[in-house]
């Protein structure tokens, strides 16, 4: 939604241009390397003869008689079973952000809205939940998980998730709600409404931006948690963090470190053509505030 | 088509049936439950005890690098959620700490004729847990640099410096040496292993007191303060992972490093075929004049769970005895130095053979064991970088490990 | 808002939190107090594959008959908030006592690891969470002014520092720092120095890891700025353009206090994340150089052979009440925000 109304000087635009690029080489170098790379060997892609070898791929070519290979997807998907790991992630990151979100809109309207003294403190102990480190939390579950005989289960994990994933769900969509007008709501319950209604029929609609930003990094959160995960799942029901980090091998045991390059980024490019596909939603999510700010 | 597509899947589905036959282990009914660490030989274990898997009789497992995490809470529960627990030297101690694991004395009698005597665990005089491999560190050499320059493979640390001089003065390679240096449970194995070489004790006998011999472990100190000086600058970010490449792109040409991993050493896809060619192994040099090759041993092997059924203790047993059987063994050689009847040494086995018959002793499996090892991990980087003495880093060591054992409970 | 309305609307969070992190909590803290129980050791003779020898073992009968009596342990009060690794009154006393200068005070006290980890995690947290905020907002600003048709992939490649797991983006990025890899070759002939090495050098690496947070971090920012943006008042941005105010008059005086708020909501969750650092120093192999607190209950935890539960206990506590001292002048700011609204 710029302004039509004011054009930018050309340095501007140069300025600006110029710092976008430069943003995105830094953010993403690293990865289009590592995509690159998983085509390649690890001799080629940990060279330490020449870094270039990860671009041209000399082993490679010796031992597959190409610059490319599939020798670690095939490895990763078919040998490994790497697929298990997607659908696992799949759940688990699905029922985290639908229930993390259910859960935190509730709760971080109530939070919002209301003008008790405990508010405040609810939110200061939410903070200091946050606080507590997340291996120490987990190394608490596993006795008492192990008891009630519920310690393996995706389920199980995805309470967890969903749990330390509150506090910070809270407080994102509580700031969120802040920020959309009381007007709103309590014009609707001027008119009849009970609190439940207004906030499904004057809230829902407008709180689009919020949600979606949040969503996003409980998904992140659920994606990419190692520390949860590894500790509370069994072999077969893995997600892809913990899998990937079997793939690298120990002090003892010689790992497959193609493996997980190729799994890595098996697992992002999916999101790539997700957010290409979905980003006119995502962009308007995150802009449709606008209209009513 | 379609008649080519079934019978594909018949094809497909004999094959697999054919692969999967179960062995008759004899066990009637009885639930195998098996949580493991996740490498190759534990994979092919748990493979074989499976096959011991009827109607009446279920195995699963549980292969994770967690294992170490979980073994302590699920195998306190009653009934254990596991029946079997595969442990190293190191990790059998929370168990037998904790009173988790059962006696084995009468299944072994039983069911265990194939066993060695050797592979029996027996901790006051009861068999506690069952070894099948054993690991260690050991020395890795280019025959071929070494050959060209007139030096044999290093017996002693003196002849190991000696040879590194000799390289660098020639200058063939700046840094001839790694290891696995990185700060935390790398750095503590190495000294564990070096210290181990002095034929010096830990703890003053009978009790967990620390009691480093003070000359020894300085020795120690100024032997890993002499590799650091032949290793390139990112040692302390060295691991195993790390130090391959280094290898692979011949910059080193002595090294120690764990024998498990050898094979990739040597590999037939290994990137630089002509440094794995030449490529060799033998006994981890000795120091001083003490003449035992300055490393630890260690072994793999499983024990059964203590809050199980009778019943499920016997079908976990029997189905490892064929985890670990003469047929396992017969199609795996090459999948570690296996301590099973019948096991033929191969190349990569050299080096921890070697080392077993040039007396390395084993590493200690104490209560306190793990403590001392973790504040070792935690104080010698800075003696290493020369930030401060061997005094102080010893020092630390002592303070961090009292710290640690007055809260287990091993010293007031 | 009726307290009953209220606590509908928030019992299942409430609930989830209480059971899951409240509970844990406490027993944490519980836990923290007490130590192990006196260690009944007998001495026998221990048989394995290399030889027979007379070694230690633990008597579980007589353990087990103790753990029953107490199940928690030994009380110990405090005391282990109080020993060497972790607050360490005795040392510091000692040090204070009989050091000849400054400059002896300090290096003794950076060598407990608790002061240690402690001035690392506090640099980290103090260095990484501004730049964090400032370079989130220039990305926003700058992202925002670009045609809609590009804001989909920008948005999508600005996240990949977030989107790939640091499992595997500290692998590839460790590799790439390496004096052999793409980066640290580049840095070498940049400062034509072939002995540079980023991962030799302490300084090099604190610098690294701080990098490495601002990268991996910015995108958070980056994301909940722009989100922010797009909720600015047009009216006023224009009034203030009718008033002839100049681009960058418009982002100071009315952008930026507009997005306050948000500012203080990134740096209150990036001042904990960071007072919580851990996954770099696994991930750069920079325990040599850089310890921190999160890595000090890993260590007691995880990398041990026999976890120590007290001491990461006790460690994680000192990690709250420090995140607690480190929010305080944020905290106060809400409370006096929170006061006004009511």
């Amino acid at each position: 939604m710029s302004i039509p109304a004011h054009r930018k000087p050309p340095s501007l635009i140069l300025l600006s241009t110029g710092f976008v690029l430069f943003w995105l080489v830094i953010a993403a170098f690293p990865f289009l390397w590592t995509m690159w790379g998983s085509f390649k060997v690890e001799g080629d892609f940990f060279s330490r003869a020449d870094w270039m070898n990860a671009l041209t791929g000399p082993v490679t070519v010796k031992q597959h008689g190409s610059a490319f290979t599939l020798d670690g997807y095939e490895g990763a998907w078919i040998q490994q079973e790497f697929w298990k790991s997607v659908i696992n992630t799949g759940i688990v990151t699905f029922f985290v952000v639908t229930i993390s979100l259910t859960l935190g809109t509730l709760g971080g309207y109530a939070l919002a809205r209301s003008e008790f003294k405990y508010t405040f403190w609810i939110l200061m102990a939410a903070l200091v939940f946050r606080a507590m480190p997340h291996v120490t939390l987990v190394s608490g579950y596993l006795l008492p998980f192990f008891e009630m005989n519920i310690w393996g289960y995706l389920p199980t994990t995805i309470i967890v998730l969903v749990a330390i994933n509150q506090p910070f769900t809270l407080w994102m969509l509580h700031s969120f709600f802040l920020s959309i007008p009381k007007d709103l709501d309590e014009a609707a319950m001027v008119d009849g409404c009970t609190r439940f209604q207004a906030f499904r029929l004057a809230i829902i609609p407008v709180m689009w931006p919020g949600v979606v930003t949040t969503g996003l990094f409980s998904f992140l959160l659920a994606y990419n948690d190692f520390t949860v995960t590894s500790m509370l799942l069994n072999q077969d029901n893995l997600t892809m963090i913990p899998k990937l980090n079997g793939f690298l091998g120990s002090t003892q045991e010689d790992g497959k470190v193609m493996y997980a390059v190729a799994a890595v980024v098996s697992a992002i490019v999916p999101l790539f053509v997700l957010i290409l596909f979905f980003q006119r939603q995502i962009v308007s999510g995150l802009t449709a505030g606008a209209v009513k700010g | 088509m379609t008649t080519f597509f079934k019978t594909s899947v018949a094809a497909i589905a004999l094959m697999a049936s054919a692969s999967l036959a179960n062995a008759d282990c004899g066990i009637e009914k009885g639930s195998v439950r098996i949580l493991s660490n996740d490498f190759t030989a534990l994979r092919v274990i748990a493979d074989w005890a499976e096959k011991c898997a009827t109607g009446s009789v279920t195995v699963t497992r549980n292969q994770t690098q967690e294992h170490k995490n979980i073994q302590t809470p699920a195998l306190t529960t009653n009934p254990a959620s596991y029946t079997v627990a595969m442990v190293a030297s190191n990790s059998i101690v929370p168990l037998l700490n904790d009173d988790l694991i059962r006696p084995l004395d009468d299944l072994v009698a039983k069911y265990g004729q194939q066993l060695n005597d050797s592979q029996k665990i027996v901790v006051d005089g009861k068999i506690m847990a069952i070894a099948f491999m054993a690991n260690s560190q050991q020395l890795f050499y280019r025959d071929d640099i070494l050959a060209e320059h007139g030096l044999t493979p290093p017996t002693t640390y003196a002849e190991f410096f000696a040879a590194a001089e000799k390289l660098r003065a020639a200058g063939v390679m700046a840094t001839p040496v790694s290891s696995n240096f990185k700060p935390g449970w790398n750095v503590a194995a190495e000294f564990v292993n070096t210290y181990l070489g002095t034929g010096a004790d830990f703890f003053a006998p009978g009790t967990a007191a620390l009691a480093l011999d003070h000359d020894a472990a300085v020795e120690v100190l100024d032997n890993m303060k002499t590799m650091t000086e032949y290793m390139s600058a990112d040692w302390a970010t060295y691991d195993s992972n790390a130090q391959k490449p280094v290898w692979e792109a011949g910059e080193a040409a002595l090294s120690i490093a764990w024998g498990s991993i050898a094979g990739s050493y040597i590999a037939e896809d290994n990137p630089s075929p002509e440094i794995a060619k030449h490529t060799s192994f033998a006994a981890a040099p000795t120091i001083g004049d003490h003449g035992i090759p300055a490393v630890a041993l260690w072994w793999d092997g499983f024990t059964i769970a203590k809050n199980i059924s009778d019943e499920d203790a016997e079908a976990s047993f029997r189905a490892m005895m064929n985890g670990i059987s003469g047929d396992m063994l017969a199609e795996n050689q090459e999948a570690a130095v296996w301590l099973i009847d019948g096991y033929e040494p191969s190349k990569t086995s050299a080096g921890v053979l070697a080392n077993l018959q040039g007396g390395a002793r084993p590493y200690p499996m104490l209560p306190y064991m793990g403590l001392l090892h973790t504040a070792l991990g935690d104080n010698l980087a800075e003696f290493l970088q020369g930030k401060e003495s061997a005094d102080q880093a010893l020092a630390d060591t002592a303070a961090a490990y009292n710290t640690a054992a007055k809260e287990a409970g091993f010293l007031n | 808002m009726k307290h009953k309305t209220f606590m509908a609307f928030i019992w299942p969070s409430l609930l989830a939190m209480i059971l899951f992190i409240a509970l844990p909590i406490v027993s944490v803290g519980y836990q923290s107090l007490f130590i192990e129980h006196e260690q009944v050791l007998k001495e026998a003779k221990n048989c394995g594959p290399f030889g027979c020898t007379t070694s230690v073992s633990v008597d579980a009968e007589a353990m087990n008959a103790l753990r029953e009596e107490q199940p928690a342990g030994r009380y110990n009060g405090l005391g282990t908030y109080a020993n060497g690794s972790h607050l360490a009154f005795d040392e510091i006393t000692e040090i204070f006592a009989s050091s000849q200068n400054f400059g002896e005070i300090r290096t003794r006290i950076m060598n407990l690891p608790f002061y240690k980890a402690l001035i690392f995690t506090l640099a980290y947290t103090f260095i990484v969470t501004p730049l964090v905020i400032i370079l989130g907002f220039i990305i926003a600003i700058v992202v925002n002014s670009i045609p809609k048709a590009l804001k989909g992939p920008v948005i999508f490649f600005s996240l990949l520092p977030m989107l790939v797991t640091p499992l595997v983006g500290s692998l590839v990025l460790f590799w790439m720092i390496d004096s052999r890899g793409v980066i640290g070759a580049l840095l070498q002939a940049l400062f034509q120095d072939p002995s540079l090495s980023l991962k030799a050098s302490p300084t090099l690496t604190w610098i690294t890891l701080f990098v490495y947070g601002v990268w991996h971090s910015a995108p958070f920012a980056f994301v909940v700025f722009y989100a922010g943006l797009q909720t600015v008042p047009q009216d006023t941005l224009e009034s203030a353009m009718v008033d002839g105010a100049s681009r960058w008059e418009r982002v100071r005086f009315v952008t930026i206090p507009y997005l306050m708020p948000l500012a203080t909501f990134i740096a209150l969750m990036q001042l904990m994340d960071n007072f919580r650092v851990f996954e770099p120093i696994i991930g750069f192999s920079a325990a040599a150089n850089a310890t921190t607190l999160s890595y000090l209950i890993y260590n007691d935890l995880r990398a041990a052979e026999s976890p120590l539960f007290g001491s990461a206990a006790a460690t994680s506590m000192l990690t709250i009440v420090g995140v607690i001292i480190l929010l305080l002048p944020v905290l106060r700011r809400n409370w006096r925000d929170f006061n006004r609204k009511a």
